[in-house]
């Protein structure tokens, strides 16, 4: 098996971006966390990006609030010889402040104020992935840090993160919005001819569902929109670019699962095809085995210590011994079965800690298990 | 409290939730052998476009269409349908406006992609209205087609946005027949009809999800079902040897003892790799009771389904299912 050293790559000064991405519930933001603990650690000077992260990881992190700016880590014992830097992504507010940046001050307000801009800022879907890149794209302007590491939206699917900007782009670019907000001008006749007087009725149906407001109210967001900024589509297409620039790497993040290995294997297939570098797989939360006992030995020797009822512990650990081998053989199946599809991509098994991870110290034990320590 | 009830017995709609990586999908598909058993008809939904069901029965993919996927014991049988919103939004649209090539041509330039993304609750709208329209649909015999509709749904931290129809509702039309729908898909998630069930594993995260999802589900006035706690491994250990076993305190002499009385002879290296793996074992077992008294504040039944060392597959589903209906699933 082709092994990932994630302390190689950590310490490469080449390495200036790391996106883990992977499907939800994997264990993505505390990968992210703990990988950038450990490049402090390391001497680097790194700041982590995360989404959503659980109340008490954001804690040890210093992240009591969402003030959407990276700041140091500053806890006490850890003192490391690079810096950690962290922050937690505030949709709304970076979207706020990317029209404040680039409005005057009343046509700022004017946006800000629009019916369908908080619709969109909040809760459309895509808005989430086109912050986090939007801000990654911040980071990377403002240079202050030698490693950015990111940590993705909680999707149920890893390419959501590649898709969602450019789905949110389409959307807002596209010619229907035009159409449908202002059918009288001259483009909206083009597209009627074409699909004759269904579309009339399916403006009609739109805006009996919809209402005509909110397409007037997009209608008038996106002109104002395009002229700030030049359109979605161009600046989602800039920061695309970004993740294909030299620097920049992706780790993908799963659990040793037919499901999330599934994903990773999507991922790993679109990466390529978009030639973004991919930097390696991190089978998260496995079980390898500790003794070496073959488990048949060891369920006979339980099944005649649990008849005679004379070694009670030694029975235990013996069935605990056979349930880990079991486990762990599963794993080593499920991963053995991603590289022969993927043999170019370095892996690391990261074992699991037996319990929950929400401090420094846990990140750091989390850090050490992924460099294989 | 242990085991399924008589009030969730009448629930007609039954919502599978859960964290990310929970096991829902797995769930809702057992619940859904489960409740066909004994020769009832149940459809079990999916609405997030992943073609889970269809991989867990190791099918090709789900057209938008209800097909038999599986038998259940006695008699029963499991239809399966993966609801695609545009798919939903042209049936209709149609009913209303009779669009039909015009729909295609539209659905072909990405208009219908594109409505159900500029108005977000519209999407959410049009798949709880077709699971509506399947919960309520009558058979030949004037009885309901389906006994019991199982719906695989978004994860817990978009599962009451995606139930709560009458939010999404005030962002959209006001009058026509989108609303008169969604009217009948509120009356529907509110009722006894409807339960909604949680996926947990013992562990503190998925836990308090599910204890905050409960209190969100409580918020919006939808009525929390079971909750299945899945993924539950044996307890291996005396009870009385695990607090000092998790702090790494395990008698190594009387181990080795004990494994020479089994007729094992094993090197200090092996010894000690036993007894680290005993002690995380320990140290889990007791993060699983702390997750299981935090568990009892969300005061639901609870169904425990065991962990299975080889993965799931079709016979692992109907191993599942057979658990649920000794728990008192019908």
């Amino acid at each position: 098996m082709n092994k990932l050293d994630v302390d190689a790559l950590l310490d490469d000064p080449a390495t200036r971006v790391l996106v883990c991405c992977g499907s939800g519930g994997v264990g993505k933001t505390t990968t992210a966390a703990a990988l950038a603990v450990r490049a402090a650690e390391r001497g680097r000077r790194a700041v982590v990006l995360t989404i959503d992260p659980a109340r008490r990881l954001a804690q040890s992190l210093g992240l009591r609030e969402l003030d959407n700016q990276p700041r140091e880590v500053r806890v006490d014992g850890f003192d490391p010889p690079g810096e950690l830097h962290a922050m937690m992504l505030d949709m709304r507010r970076t979207f706020d402040d990317m029209v404040w940046q680039h409005a005057g001050r009343e046509r700022a307000e004017q946006i800000l104020q629009n019916p369908f801009y908080q619709t969109i800022s909040t809760s459309f879907s895509g808005t989430q992935e086109y912050m986090a890149m939007e801000k990654l794209g911040q980071l990377v302007a403002a240079d202050e840090w030698d490693l950015i590491v990111v940590d993705t939206p909680p999707s149920r699917s890893a390419l959501d993160f590649l898709d969602a900007p450019q789905r949110l782009s389409t959307v807002l670019d596209g010619k229907l919005i035009r159409m449908l907000s202002a059918p009288a001008r001259a483009g909206g006749r083009g597209l009627r001819k074409i699909v004759g007087a269904g579309f009339g009725m399916f403006t009609k149906a739109v805006s009996t569902i919809v209402g005509g407001q909110l397409l007037q109210d997009a209608s008038t967001f996106v002109q104002a929109f395009d002229s700030m900024f030049g359109g979605f589509r161009q600046r989602a297409q800039a920061t695309y670019e970004l993740l294909r620039s030299p620097g920049t790497g992706f780790l993908v993040i799963a659990a040793a699962e037919p499901d999330a290995l599934r994903e990773a294997s999507y991922f790993v297939e679109r990466l390529s095809t978009e030639q973004m570098p991919i930097n390696g797989l991190v089978a998260n939360r496995t079980h390898p085995v500790l003794a070496a006992l073959p488990a048949p030995g060891a369920l006979a020797a339980a099944d005649r210590l649990e008849r005679s009822g004379d070694a009670p512990l030694a029975a235990a650990v013996l069935r605990v011994h056979a349930d880990r081998v079991a486990v762990a053989d599963r794993e080593k199946r499920l991963l053995a079965r991603f590289t022969r599809a993927h043999p170019g991509v370095p892996l690391v098994g990261v074992p699991a800690l037996p319990a929950d991870v929400h401090d420094l110290d846990g990140l750091h034990e989390i850090g050490r298990r992924l460099a294989g320590e | 409290m242990n085991g399924w009830t008589d009030e969730l017995t009448r629930a007609r709609l039954h919502v599978v939730t859960g964290k990310g990586g929970t096991g829902k999908t797995t769930v809702a598909a057992a619940l859904a052998l489960a409740l066909a058993t004994g020769g009832r008809r149940v459809l079990l939904v999916e609405v997030e476009n992943r073609q889970g069901v269809a991989q867990l029965f190791d099918r090709a993919p789900l057209p938008y269409a209800e097909e038999r996927i599986a038998s259940a014991p006695g008699g029963g049988e499991v239809r399966a349908l993966a609801v695609d919103p545009e798919a939903a939004l042209l049936e209709y649209l149609d009913m209303f406006y009779n669009l039909g090539f015009a729909g295609r041509t539209l659905r072909r330039m990405g208009a219908i992609e594109f409505a159900t993304t500029l108005a977000p609750g519209l999407r959410d709208v049009l798949l709880t209205g077709k699971v509506k329209e399947c919960v309520r649909r009558a058979g030949k015999s004037g009885r309901h087609e389906y006994d019991a509709v199982v719906l695989d749904a978004p994860p817990t931290g978009r599962v009451v946005r995606f139930l709560d129809v009458t939010r999404a509702m005030a962002d959209l039309a006001k009058v026509g027949p989108v609303k008169g729908q969604s009217e009948g898909v509120v009356k529907l998630l509110h009722s006894g009809d409807t339960a909604v069930h949680l996926v947990a594993l013992l562990e503190e995260m998925p836990v308090r999800e599910t204890l905050d999802a409960v209190a969100e589900l409580d918020g919006a006035d939808l009525r929390p079902g079971a909750v299945f706690v899945n993924r539950v491994r044996p307890p291996r250990l005396p009870a009385a040897a695990v607090a000092a076993a998790a702090a790494g305190r395990v008698d190594e002499a009387g181990l080795r003892a004990g494994l020479v009385a089994g007729g094992l002879e094993v090197d200090d290296d092996v010894l000690a790799g036993l007894v680290d793996q005993t002690a995380e074992h320990a140290v889990r077992l007791r993060m699983e009771q702390d997750a299981k008294e935090l568990l009892a504040e969300a005061d639901l039944p609870t169904l425990e389904l065991p962990e299975l060392t080889d993965g799931v597959d079709v016979a692992a589903l109907y191993e599942l299912a057979e658990v649920l209906v000794g728990r008192g699933v019908r």
